[in-house]
C-alpha cells in the first residue's frame, strides 16, 4: 500500500512539476513563435525536415543575435500529427501565451483556423499552402500565404508544360491527369485545372488518391495507363508521393512528363525511386543544399552544438529543410517589420499582421540574410495582396539528387487573381456574416 | 440509357478491345491479393489462437520493417540484420505473451482486445522514439529482391510483370502454404486449434497457453516482417504503412477470422475484385473507389454467407 501511494505522490509532483514548466513559454520574455509540427504519424515523413528547418532558423536567430530587435525569440512546437483535431487543439492551447503569429502546416487546420484568427486577432501564416483565396487581404486580413497559391503553383506548371508543347494551344484535344491527395489539400487546384481545361480544350482526367491507399496505387495508375495522359499532374503528400513515383516508373510512364507541386519534391520524396525515378519534376520555391551562409550558420550555433532535433547532418540543406527555413525567414521578417513600424521590441499578433503586410525581400535582402539567391524577391505581398503570387523554379530528380532545370515561372497572376477574389466573394457568402475589414492599411504597405 | 451502357456494357468492351490491360489488371489484383492474404494471415493466426482481433497487427508490421532497415542502417549486413530482426519480434511475441496476455487469461474477449489497442499505440510511440518518424528504404536490393520487370507482349499489347511482383507472390504463397502445414499438420498446430476452442480445456490436457501464445505471435511476428519486406520495397517504410493492415478487414470478413484458406482465397477475391472495379467501373465514380469497394464486395458476400466464406458455422442452441 505504501509503495502504492510513494507512486501516486510521484506521478501527483511528476503532474504538477508538468505544469509548472508549462509556465515559462507564457510568462518569459519574448517574443512567443509557436510552431504546429508532427513529428510522428503517417506524415511525419515530410513533417519532420520542415519542422526542423522552421526550429532550426529561428533557433539560429537566439544564438547569435539574441533573437530579433533585442527580443529573444521563445519557440514551441506542438505536435498535431498532421491531424486537424489536434491541430485545433494545439492552437486553442497556444492562443492564451499570445503568439504573434500561428503557422498551422496543414491546409485543413489552416481551413479551421481561418475563422478564428480575425477574432482572437492571430495572424495565421500558411506559406505557400492553405486557402488560395486567402491571398485576398481585403477580405482575409489575418491570413497570409505567400510566396505562392496553389493556383499560381498549378499556372506555373501549365507555363511550363506550354513551354514544352510550344504553347498552350498545342494541348487542344489532349488529356492532362491530375493525380491528388483526396482532402482539402489536393482538391484547392481544381477549380483553376477545370477553368484551363475549358481554355484550352484539353481533358482533365483525375485520380484522387485517399490517405488509406497512399500506399497502394497499383489500380489508379493502371487508368493512367490505360488513358494515357499527356502530361501528369501531383499534387501529393507524404507516402503517397514516393509511391506515385515507382508506379509512374512502374507503367513506363515517361517521368519528364509528371510534374509535382512544391509539396511533392522532396529527397524523401524521389529517393526510394532512386534511378526508376530519374527524370520526375517537381517545383520548388526555395534553393537546395547547405551551402548558404545562412544554413552554415545554423550548422554552426545550432546544430554542431546539439540544439536540432536533425537526426543526421547529411539532411540540413535538404529540400525541406530549407523549406522550414524559408517560413522561418518569413516570420522573422515579420517581426522585424513590425519593430520597425511600431518602434517597440515585443511586438504582439497585432503588429506582426501588420509586419506581414509590409513584407518585402529584395534579391539585395536574401543575399544579406545570408541566402543569396535562395528564393524569388518577395516584393508584392500588399495589404490587399497577402500572397504576391512570386514565382517559383521546376526541378528535376537525376537518380540521386534535384537538379534546378528551369529559371524563375512567374504564375498567370491575370487568370489565377481573378478567380481568386471571385472565391473570396464565395467564401465570405457561404460564412456569413464575415465580418468586413477594419484593419487600416499602413503606408509602408 | 447511357449510363446503364456505361455500367452493364462498355467494361466488357473495355475487356474484350484491351485484353492485354485486362490480364494486367487481373495480375496487379493478384499480387496485390496475395500481399493482402499476407496480412489477414497475421490476423487470423492470432485469432485462432486466443479469440482475439490483434488490432496491433498493422504497427508490427511497421515495427519489422523498421527495425530491419535500422538495423541494416547502423552497419550490419543485411541477412544479419533480417535475423536480429527475427530475434526482435520473438522477444515482441514473448514480451506481449508475458505483460499482456498472461495476466488477462481467462477474460472477456473485449479487454484482449482493448489490450492490442494499448499496445498498437505502444508500438507506434516506442517504434516513433527508436527509429524516428523519418521515412526509410527498405533494403532490397541487399536482401536480393529483384528489380526491373518483364515486359510481355501478347494480346495486342503488352503485360507488364514485376520482378518484386513476382517474387512477393511466391514468397508470400510459400509462406501461406507452410503456415497452413505447420498449423493443420504438426502437434503444435493441433494445440493451437485445442487452445482456440476452449483455452480451458486446453489448459486441462496439459498444452501450455503461454507456449502457444508466444510461438503463435512470434509466427505473426514473422508474417509481419514478410509483409513489411513487400510493402516496403513497394513504397518506402514508414509509419503510415500500418495504415494498410486495414485492407485485411474486408479480407477477414471475407474469408472468416479462424480460416487460413479463407484468409488466402479472400485476399485475392478482395484485390482481384478492387482492381477490377476501380480499372473498369472506377472512372464513373470519379476514381479512387478501391478504399470502400473492398468493404462492398465483402459485405456482398456476407448476404449469402454470414459467416465468411470459410469460417465456422456456429449453431448455438437457446
Amino acid at each position: 500500500m505504501r509503495a502504492k501511494q510513494l507512486v501516486l505522490c510521484a506521478m501527483a509532483a511528476a503532474t504538477l512539476g508538468m505544469g509548472i514548466l508549462a509556465v515559462p513559454a507564457a510568462a518569459e520574455e519574448g517574443i512567443y513563435v509557436p510552431l504546429l509540427t508532427y513529428r510522428t504519424g503517417p506524415f511525419a515523413g515530410s513533417g519532420i525536415p520542415i519542422a526542423n528547418g522552421m526550429h532550426d532558423y529561428l533557433t539560429m536567430l537566439n544564438e547569435r543575435d539574441g533573437g530579433i530587435g533585442g527580443a529573444k525569440l521563445i519557440i514551441e512546437e506542438c505536435e498535431t500529427g498532421y491531424d486537424t483535431k489536434k491541430g485545433v487543439e494545439c492552437y486553442e492551447q497556444i492562443k492564451s501565451k499570445h503568439p504573434v503569429v500561428v503557422n498551422p502546416y496543414s491546409t485543413g487546420i489552416t481551413l479551421q483556423l481561418i475563422p478564428k484568427a480575425a477574432v482572437d486577432k492571430i495572424p495565421i501564416l500558411s506559406m505557400a499552402y492553405g486557402l488560395s483565396a486567402s491571398a485576398d487581404g481585403n477580405t482575409f486580413p489575418w491570413i497570409f500565404n505567400p510566396p505562392a497559391t496553389y493556383w499560381d503553383g498549378l499556372s506555373m506548371i501549365f507555363k511550363y508544360i506550354g513551354d514544352k508543347e510550344g504553347g498552350l494551344d498545342k494541348l487542344k484535344g489532349k488529356t492532362i491527369g491530375y493525380i491528388f491527395f483526396d482532402g482539402g489539400y489536393g482538391r484547392e487546384p481544381i477549380p483553376l485545372l477545370e477553368q484551363f481545361a475549358k481554355d484550352y480544350g484539353f481533358t482533365a482526367k483525375q485520380y484522387p488518391v485517399p490517405a488509406a491507399e497512399m500506399q497502394n496505387q497499383s489500380g489508379l495508375w493502371l487508368n493512367v495507363r490505360r488513358d494515357r495522359p499527356a502530361w501528369m499532374i501531383m499534387w501529393g503528400w507524404g507516402a503517397m508521393n514516393p509511391t506515385a513515383i515507382k508506379e509512374a516508373a512502374k507503367i513506363n510512364y515517361p517521368l519528364d512528363h509528371f510534374i509535382g507541386v512544391w509539396w511533392s519534391g522532396s529527397d524523401d520524396d524521389a529517393r526510394p525511386a532512386g534511378h526508376d525515378g530519374k527524370g520526375y519534376l517537381a517545383l520548388n520555391l526555395n534553393g537546395l543544399g547547405a551551402s548558404y551562409p545562412a544554413i552554415q550558420e545554423i550548422m554552426k550555433y545550432v546544430v554542431d552544438k546539439g540544439k536540432s532535433q536533425v537526426d543526421s547532418k547529411d539532411r540540413v540543406g535538404e529540400n525541406f529543410y530549407d523549406r522550414g527555413v524559408y517560413n522561418s525567414v518569413l516570420v522573422a521578417e515579420a517581426i522585424r517589420n513590425a519593430q520597425h513600424i511600431t518602434g517597440k521590441k515585443e511586438v504582439t499578433g497585432e503588429d506582426v499582421r501588420r509586419g506581414f503586410e509590409a513584407l518585402k525581400i529584395s534579391e539585395a535582402r536574401w543575399k544579406e540574410l545570408g541566402l543569396p539567391d535562395f528564393a524569388a524577391p518577395i516584393d508584392k505581398v500588399s495589404c490587399s495582396d497577402h500572397n504576391g503570387h512570386h514565382s517559383a523554379y521546376m526541378q528535376q530528380w537525376d537518380g540521386t539528387k534535384w537538379v534546378k532545370v528551369s529559371d524563375w515561372i512567374a504564375p498567370m497572376k491575370d487568370k489565377v487573381r481573378p478567380l481568386l477574389e471571385e472565391a473570396a466573394k464565395d467564401y465570405v457568402a457561404k460564412n456569413q456574416p464575415w465580418p468586413a475589414r477594419t484593419e487600416p492599411c499602413d503606408k509602408s504597405s | 440509357m447511357d449510363l446503364l451502357y456505361q455500367i452493364f456494357i462498355d467494361p466488357f468492351v473495355q475487356m474484350g478491345t484491351a485484353p492485354d490491360l485486362l490480364v494486367q489488371t487481373l495480375w496487379e489484383g493478384l499480387v496485390g491479393g496475395v500481399l493482402y492474404s499476407l496480412i489477414a494471415l497475421g490476423f487470423v493466426l492470432i485469432f485462432k489462437a486466443s479469440g482475439v482481433f490483434n488490432f496491433a497487427q498493422g504497427i508490427m508490421v511497421v515495427f519489422a520493417a523498421m527495425s530491419l532497415v535500422s538495423l541494416y542502417g547502423l552497419g550490419i549486413p543485411a541477412f544479419v540484420a533480417l535475423a536480429l530482426t527475427f530475434a526482435i519480434m520473438l522477444a515482441l511475441a514473448w514480451g506481449v505473451e508475458r505483460l499482456v496476455l498472461r495476466p488477462l487469461v481467462n477474460q472477456p474477449d473485449i479487454i484482449l482486445f482493448m489490450a492490442t489497442f494499448g499496445l498498437t499505440y505502444f508500438l507506434i510511440g516506442f517504434g516513433e522514439l527508436v527509429f524516428g518518424g523519418e521515412p526509410k528504404v527498405m533494403i532490397a536490393d541487399q536482401l536480393f529482391l529483384p528489380r526491373g520487370a518483364y515486359d510481355i507482349k501478347m494480346l495486342g499489347g503488352f503485360v507488364s510483370l514485376q520482378k518484386i511482383d513476382i517474387a512477393a507472390t511466391v514468397i508470400a504463397s510459400l509462406m501461406v502454404a507452410a503456415l497452413a502445414v505447420f498449423f493443420q499438420k504438426t502437434r503444435i498446430g493441433r494445440a493451437l486449434r485445442a487452445v482456440a476452442d476452449s483455452h480451458r480445456a486446453a489448459l486441462s490436457v496439459g498444452i501450455s497457453l503461454e507456449q502457444i501464445w508466444v510461438i503463435v505471435w512470434f509466427a505473426a511476428g514473422i508474417v509481419a516482417i514478410v509483409t513489411g519486406i513487400m510493402w516496403g520495397a513497394r513504397s518506402q517504410v514508414e509509419f503510415s504503412l500500418q495504415i494498410i493492415a486495414l485492407k485485411a478487414l474486408p479480407v477477414l470478413i471475407l474469408g472468416g477470422f479462424t480460416s487460413i484458406p479463407g484468409a488466402i482465397v479472400g485476399g485475392v477475391i478482395i484485390g482481384v475484385g478492387e482492381k477490377l472495379g476501380e480499372f473498369y467501373w472506377g472512372p464513373l465514380l470519379g476514381s479512387g473507389i478501391e478504399s470502400w469497394l473492398a468493404y462492398m464486395i465483402a459485405l456482398a458476400f456476407l448476404l449469402f454467407r454470414p459467416q465468411g466464406l470459410f469460417g465456422e458455422k456456429i449453431i448455438e442452441r437457446v
